[in-house]
């Protein structure tokens, strides 16, 4: 992939920082380092890991297993990342993988899963995921309901929906009946398992559709400046649908996902999803108000959260004190990253006050621009290199 | 209190410097303001105008330099110690809560209570002198600020400054905001506050209001004084032009060419266009290569015209034509697809991305055209408005730059750069100088002549009626929703307009009065 560079993307004053107001990507907005925050917080995730459980905490089978975690509640950030990037939010992504993997496995799909092919309980959870996201979709574009109340309400009606379809029993799917869906769902290729082989393709698919099409470009003029957009020629309603779809779409997945990994579809599934996946956008550097975010920061940030499950059980602690963990590292990454950022800053202004040098050779990165950046996988263009 | 005025200033400014990350924002500042007097301060877009009211006003810190105030030299750390001094700003984008009221607002953070409890008759007391002091007895103390015009909110500015005790008011460009008549009543005020010794720094890009309100004048130039204390009233406006832009500006406007004749058929066609509680019943045409210019106040329905013929607003009546075929009314996609590019009067909250480059708001408008096989290629984007950015000179010429950074002028050239990259058709343009530097305005005048020889139809909105009678072939005259006259611009000058307006006016209200009768 060759010098596409996203110059712009790099540098995101926050919003009320009021300081960057010339500032120029730089350093810290490099690939590496726009994403520093998470990385370092990863890595010492891993350090603490190492330390506290040693071999089982590096053991291949362990971080397959961390994948295999990432793998559903990452498919669901992922669209998330779209919503929340293009101004919204989506607080019913749990209920509808709740709903969609009930839908999947109830008799009638199973049987007829059974009569024709099992892609149909895929198809099933899928569309239901995707019906619910235009729901949501057209009630916020057309209806102008604010985006919380009207997946709020999809939260609560969905999963009510799912109880009253599964009459709130665990409905299994039996592998032995389904080998075909479980042959994807269930199985690994090479040893790594399929479902992380699904994250990585949507995380992938996720990341050329927000950075290379049109309409991830759209995603983020319309959360950008939904006016500026609209007077453009976009149309911002139908935008904002379709982006609710998408998500929705990845509920449907994760829900197929959340069947192959448990064999059983259940109204319970995906309790709190909405947090875990708006944590994991909002720590991978997206921007609550819109216009600003990357694929790249919300994979990181579904890798923290799930390694520090993972490092918690290794050490036998409860899940209580987890949630607690998870609340500091929220907050810690956040500040970690504002920072780090702001160290960037205070550098440059130094720099700049001590040379009368040319406007353009000033290196570093404005206030908040690691929380607020885009597009990880960014090759450097040639032309753009006048920062060292 | 205005004793020393003439031997001392109130505040004195010498050899302000101001870095900002990759930029030298004031390089040398030098300003003497006496109390009692309306000192202007003139500039560029970057000149350093915006830096030196946030300096003073303790937003932000310089990196060398000294402020005196009242003899004593004194350091800005903070805007409440510049408050505390007796420094109030009044910014253009207005600090005031909206849904508070008007004696809320003014005295925020210092409310009248006792034992915590607010004491709201005080208040509002209070506000009501205050708006009586402004001569705005008809600001009500507990309306809510949101439902005030914008000159209502700028008088509740005002009135918190005043509760302050302020002795510098600071007025970012206050009029860019109002039309012609709050314009008055705003120096009534000012000249008010300059009778009881208050000193107001004015900052403006109208040379003729600072003619008419200013004592002295300081003009900037690339975060230097390049003059200061100059008189306001005697100085030549050729000579202040050229202290701004170190250049003489021989002609603004671009020599107009024929309009197109009359045989050619019409690109855009209006026709009984009307939007409820807005305007009624517009209709006009324009050639290829036409331009026609809206000449009306603010509040007369032009905007609010140019909006609805694009799509931005629902029309209620009539219709909107393009080559012949009707534009779905409300729908700007359709508006843009069949060639037609609006050009906003809020520049960066109607038109454009502001955290995002100069070539992603250049390419917004016309994605399809840079995507192959369902992917989008910034090389080809970057390549395109690379073009445009040399075309238009757009600087600074890096493409990848953040629009925030770009000054007013450099801003709306990437407006226009969007919709000549679209190969757009009928371009509308609201204010297209509106906070655009004298030097570059004509720079964005030569633009549109040019853009008009190559065959676009272009519509010109402007509150400065020069500005329209500069550039376009045909006039029309807005007032109240209505047209009041169509006619050559060479058969117009600005009183005339003006006239027509004022004969519209009266007309309008002889009308009211005998409804009423």
């Amino acid at each position: 992939m060759k010098a596409d560079t996203v110059a712009s993307r790099e540098t995101g004053p926050a919003p009320g920082t009021g300081r960057t107001k010339d500032a120029k990507p730089g350093l810290m907005s490099g690939p590496v380092g726009r994403n520093l925050g998470l990385v370092i917080a990863l890595a010492i995730l891993c350090a603490v890991g190492i330390v506290t459980a040693g071999d089982r905490f590096l053991a291949l089978d362990n971080a397959l297993t961390i994948l295999r975690l990432a793998s559903v509640i990452g498919v669901v950030s992922i669209g998330m990342t779209f919503v929340i990037i293009g101004g919204g939010i989506d607080l019913s992504v749990g209920a509808l993988v709740a709903l969609s993997s009930v839908w999947a496995t109830t008799i009638a799909t199973q049987a007829m899963a059974q009569d024709t092919h099992w892609i149909v309980i895929v198809v099933t959870a899928v569309a239901v995921g995707a019906v619910g996201g235009l729901v949501n979709g057209v009630v916020i574009a057309y209806g102008k309901v604010a985006a919380f109340i009207a997946t709020l309400a999809m939260l609560a009606s969905a999963r009510g929906l799912a109880e009253m379809i599964s009459n709130r029993r665990t409905q299994i799917l039996e592998p032995r009946e389904h080998r075909g869906f479980y042959g994807v769902f269930g199985g690994d290729v090479l040893g790594v398992p399929t479902l992380v082989i699904i994250f990585a393709l949507v995380a992938v698919l996720g990341w050329v559709v927000l950075n290379r099409t049109t309409f991830g470009r759209r995603t983020f003029a319309v959360g950008g400046n939904a006016e500026a957009a609209r007077l453009a020629g976009i149309r911002v309603q139908r935008h904002t649908v379709w982006l609710y779809v998408l998500s929705g779409v990845t509920c449907g997945i994760a829900g197929a996902m959340l069947i192959g990994r448990t064999t059983t579809g259940s109204s319970t599934h995906g309790t709190l999803y909405e947090l875990d996946a708006i944590a994991a956008v909002v720590i991978g550097g997206t921007l609550l108000v819109g216009g600003r975010g990357t694929i790249v920061g919300t994979v990181l940030g579904v890798l923290i959260f799930t390694t520090l499950g993972n490092v918690f059980t290794l050490n036998n602690l409860s899940s209580s004190a987890q949630a607690v963990a998870r609340g500091v590292i929220i907050v810690l990454a956040v500040l970690l990253q504002q920072r780090v950022a702001a160290g960037g800053f205070r550098r440059r202004r130094r720099a700049a006050a001590t040379s009368t040098g040319s406007p353009t050779t000033t290196p570093g990165a404005p206030a908040g621009e690691v929380s607020t950046n885009a597009t990880a996988p960014v090759v450097r263009d040639e032309g753009d290199d006048e920062r060292s | 209190m205005v004793e020393d005025a003439q031997s001392q200033p109130l505040l004195s400014v010498r050899g302000l410097v101001k870095h900002y990350p990759g930029a030298k924002a004031l390089d040398g500042v030098d300003l003497d303001v006496r109390a009692g007097e309306v000192h202007c301060l003139l500039g560029q877009n970057g000149a350093g105008k915006s830096t030196l009211i946030k300096v003073l006003a303790g937003a932000h810190q310089p990196d060398a330099g000294e402020i005196t105030w009242r003899g004593r030299t004194v350091s800005l750390l903070h805007p409440q110690a510049a408050m505390a001094l007796g420094i109030a700003t009044i910014y253009q984008e207005l600090d005031l809560v909206p849904g508070l009221t008007v004696a809320d607002n003014v005295f925020l953070g210092r409310e009248h209570s006792r034992l915590g409890l607010m004491r709201p008759a005080t208040a509002n007391r209070a506000t009501a002198e205050l708006m009586a002091r402004l001569g705005h007895h008809e600001i009500r103390p507990t309306t809510e600020v949101g439902t005030l015009p914008a000159a209502g909110q700028q008088m509740v500015s005002i009135a918190r400054a005043l509760s302050q005790d302020a002795r510098l008011i600071i007025m970012d460009e206050p009029s860019a905001v109002l039309d012609n008549e709050e314009v008055d009543r705003l120096f009534h005020v000012i000249r008010d506050l300059r009778a009881d010794g208050v000193a107001v720094l004015y900052i403006s890009h109208r040379l003729e209001e600072i003619r008419e309100i200013g004592d002295r004048t300081t003009i900037l130039k690339d975060g230097r004084t390049v003059a200061t204390g100059i008189s306001a009233r005697d100085t030549p406006t050729r000579e202040v032009i050229t202290l701004m832009t170190g250049r003489d500006i021989e002609y603004v406007f671009p020599e107009r060419r024929e309009p197109p004749g009359a045989d050619v058929q019409p690109l855009l066609e209006v026709d009984g266009l009307g939007l409820d509680g807005e305007f009624t019943d517009v209709s006009f045409t324009v050639r290829p290569g036409e331009i026609v210019g809206l000449a009306g106040l603010v509040g007369s329905g032009r905007s609010e015209i140019l909006e609805t013929v694009c799509g931005a607003r629902r029309a209620t009546t009539g219709e909107v034509r393009v080559a012949g075929r009707r534009l779905r009314a409300g729908d700007v996609a359709a508006a843009v697809a069949a060639g037609v590019g609006l050009a906003p009067e809020e520049r960066k909250s109607q038109a454009l991305l502001l955290g995002e480059a100069v070539y992603r708001n250049i390419s917004l408008s016309s994605l399809a055209r840079f995507t192959r096989r369902g992917l989008l290629s910034a090389a080809a984007e970057r390549a395109v408005a690379e073009e445009q950015v040399e075309a238009l000179e757009i600087r600074p010429r890096d493409v990848a730059r953040e629009v925030r950074t770009l000054s007013g002028g450099n801003q709306q050239k990437v407006v226009l750069a969007r919709w000549l990259v679209r190969d757009c058709r009928v371009l509308l343009l609201d204010e297209p100088t509106r906070g655009v530097d004298v030097g570059a305005r004509s720079e964005i005048y030569a633009l549109i002549d040019a853009l008009a020889a190559r065959g676009v139809a272009i519509v010109v909105v402007s509150s400065e009626i020069p500005e329209v009678l500069g550039l376009a072939h045909r006039v029309l005259v807005v007032n109240e929703g209505a047209v009041v006259t169509e006619a050559p611009a060479s058969e117009l000058d600005e009183h005339h307009v003006l006239d027509l307006i004022m004969e519209s006016e009266a007309a309008r209200l002889a009308q009211e009065q005998e409804g009423a009768a």
